[in-house]
């Protein structure tokens, strides 16, 4: 037996075939559980026939601040670079869903942790405007632990620069559907990640703004159960649904139908 | 930090000084002014001595300063009939920052002020400055009223960060945040923003999107505090100076990198030596600053707000 076609759920710990997992759409046929994606399985998972056009491709990251900690933030990026074969942490591609032109901005965890610095601001900002120019819904799938500290207050600023764009999105009227993959936390969820006219996240995602680390060392208490869940989250009103992978992209034209008026 | 890195050691000389001059102050006496004339002069001396040698730790302590100048101190100093609106009208009202409406240099504008304790009682009333959603939600029933009324926004950051607690997640601590950002970009009068002492990450910036953002010189602006970076990358508490000398989070930084409009000078000593001086600086820019956003027309002053935060971030195109 080979054993790179076998691997193991990080969830029940059941030892499964990797095809099987694949042909899952990369969760777990026994327990659900949801394996993360990159941002190129991702789109190829959301566009129709998995074909699509990346836009934006040459924005790359600078090592503004001289960052340097154990490491120095330009290594850092080198490293995740030739890790995840990206120039940053989102992808953003043009194509359709259900037949319908669409831009997607795809987070990739594997990228410092789907860590916001310059260029994925720039990135997202720009998919935003894309969407606006060419009168095209906007898919965010967000998958990031939140602002990069390497680029210090310049990451912080690109919440507001999300944001704004955002604005102009909204004045537009153009739907923005916002999905969030484990984890979404920190300046990603408190800028765009939940600025979609409808927010929606895949099962028991750790969602939220403050790390649950942070929390209990603040409040010197145990975290409740399910705490910062996709279905906890959904409970208090702060998500549309919880939607399972295998459901995502028919939940997704499902929406963009509704927004534009198009029915089947 | 050994006691030489500690700002409270080194500006022992300089409150000394300053306690002569509050003893010089209470009575009179021939030749008062003289003396306190002199005696401020020996605090520029002992100043200059001091600050080109300060660490980013130590403009940190300056920031957190348990006796500079908080929001409502600037706001019942420069403004008049300062009125204070409370609640977000779905939870809770928020003592973490004061929302409200005042006369400033005779027009009304609306003001948010991130609120410190000066008590420990009062410390903990504010939640140490760190807001709740429910504060986000206050300041925009505000800002929504001042665009309705017409009138500017003024908002005075001091926060170590928003509060990391469970009823905050619970009732959606990002979004009220987020939606705050989207808010402020387009909002239609004119928003000024100050950091007065500490700017806390998103806690400071859900607060923070306006048209002219300054800072006064020993405040601080950072995308997380020194601590909370110090302990996720070099994973210990002995690196918070090299955390803090990094992240690049003095004012001066920041102008280089585009993210201030205006470093406002503090007096020798910092805010707290001299507060008087510190409002009379602060009052200085700030109205400077309205009466140029007041003039420009509405398109231009929200084509100019967009492309300041558009423009922030530094890369490279291959
Ligand atoms: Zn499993």
């Amino acid at each position: 037996m080979s054993e790179n076609l076998w691997t193991r759920c990080n969830n029940c710990q059941r030892i499964l075939y990797k095809e099987d997992i694949l042909e899952n759409h990369s969760v777990c046929p026994a327990c659900g559980f949801h394996f993360r994606l990159s941002a190129s399985e991702r789109l190829a998972m959301l566009f129709d026939d998995g074909r699509f056009d990346v836009v934006d491709h040459g924005v790359c990251p600078l090592d503004p601040l001289k960052f340097v900690d154990s490491q120095n933030y330009g290594q850092r990026l080198e490293e995740s670079q030739k890790k995840t074969m990206l120039p940053e942490a989102v992808v953003n591609a043009v194509g359709t869903m259900g037949g319908i032109k669409v831009i997607i901005a795809a987070m990739d965890f594997a990228f410092m942790g789907g860590s916001m610095g310059s260029v994925v601001g720039e990135k997202i900002t720009r998919a935003v405007e894309r969407a606006v120019k060419e009168k095209m819904p906007l898919i965010i799938v967000s998958c990031s632990g939140g602002a990069r500290m390497q680029e210090g207050a310049l990451s912080l600023m690109q919440l507001a620069k999300t944001s704004a764009a955002l604005a102009r999105l909204e004045e537009a009227k153009l739907p923005f559907i916002s999905v969030l993959a484990d984890p979404t936390t920190g300046g990603t969820t408190a800028s765009f990640a939940m600025l979609g006219d409808i927010n929606i996240a895949e099962p028991n995602a750790l969602i939220g703004f403050a790390g649950p680390r942070v929390i209990e060392q603040t409040i010197k208490e145990k975290l409740p159960k399910g705490f910062q869940r996709s279905e906890f989250l959904l409970k208090h009103g702060q998500l549309d649904d919880v939607v399972p992978r295998k459901n995502l992209k028919n939940y997704i034209v499902r929406a963009m139908r509704l927004f534009l008026n198009r029915p089947q | 930090m050994n006691v030489s890195e500690d700002f409270y050691q080194l500006e022992k000389p300089i409150v000394l000084l300053k306690e002569q001059i509050n003893a010089l102050d209470l009575n009179e006496e021939p030749g008062k002014k003289e003396k306190i004339a002199a005696l401020r002069l020996d605090i520029e001396r002992e100043w200059a001595k001091i600050y080109p040698n300060l660490t980013p730790t130590q403009i940190v302590q300056i920031a957190r300063h348990p006796k500079r100048p908080y929001s409502l101190d600037y706001i019942n100093n420069l403004m008049r009939d300062f009125m204070e609106i409370h609640g977000d009208r779905r939870f809770a009202d928020d003592p973490a920052v004061v929302t409200g409406f005042a006369f400033y240099k005779g027009e009304s504008v609306a003001v948010i002020g991130q609120q410190k304790g000066r008590t420990t009682r009062e410390r903990i009333e504010r939640n140490f400055g760190q807001m709740n959603p429910e504060g986000y939600r206050k300041a925009l029933r505000l800002v929504k009223m001042a665009e309705k009324f017409g009138f500017p926004v003024i908002s005075l950051i001091d926060t170590p960060g928003a509060y990391p607690g469970i009823g905050a997640e619970e009732r959606g601590q990002a979004e009220a945040i987020a939606y705050n950002l989207k808010v402020f970009s387009i909002l239609r009068v004119p928003i000024v923003v100050v950091i007065i002492g500490e700017g806390g990450s998103g806690g400071a910036l859900g607060i923070g999107v306006g048209d002219s953002v300054t800072m006064l010189e020993n405040s601080f602006y950072s995308v997380i505090s020194p601590e909370g970076c110090a302990a996720i990358l070099w994973k210990d508490q002995n690196s918070v100076a090299q955390a803090a000398e990094n992240m690049k989070i003095r004012a001066q930084d920041l102008f280089a990198l585009g993210i201030i409009d205006k470093i406002i000078p503090e007096p020798a000593g910092g805010a707290h030596i001299d507060p008087e001086q510190t409002f009379k600086n602060v009052d200085k820019v700030l109205s400077q600053t309205l009466k140029k956003l007041e003039q420009k027309p509405k398109e231009e002053l929200l084509e100019e707000r967009y492309q300041k935060f558009r423009k922030m971030g530094i890369y490279v195109e291959k």
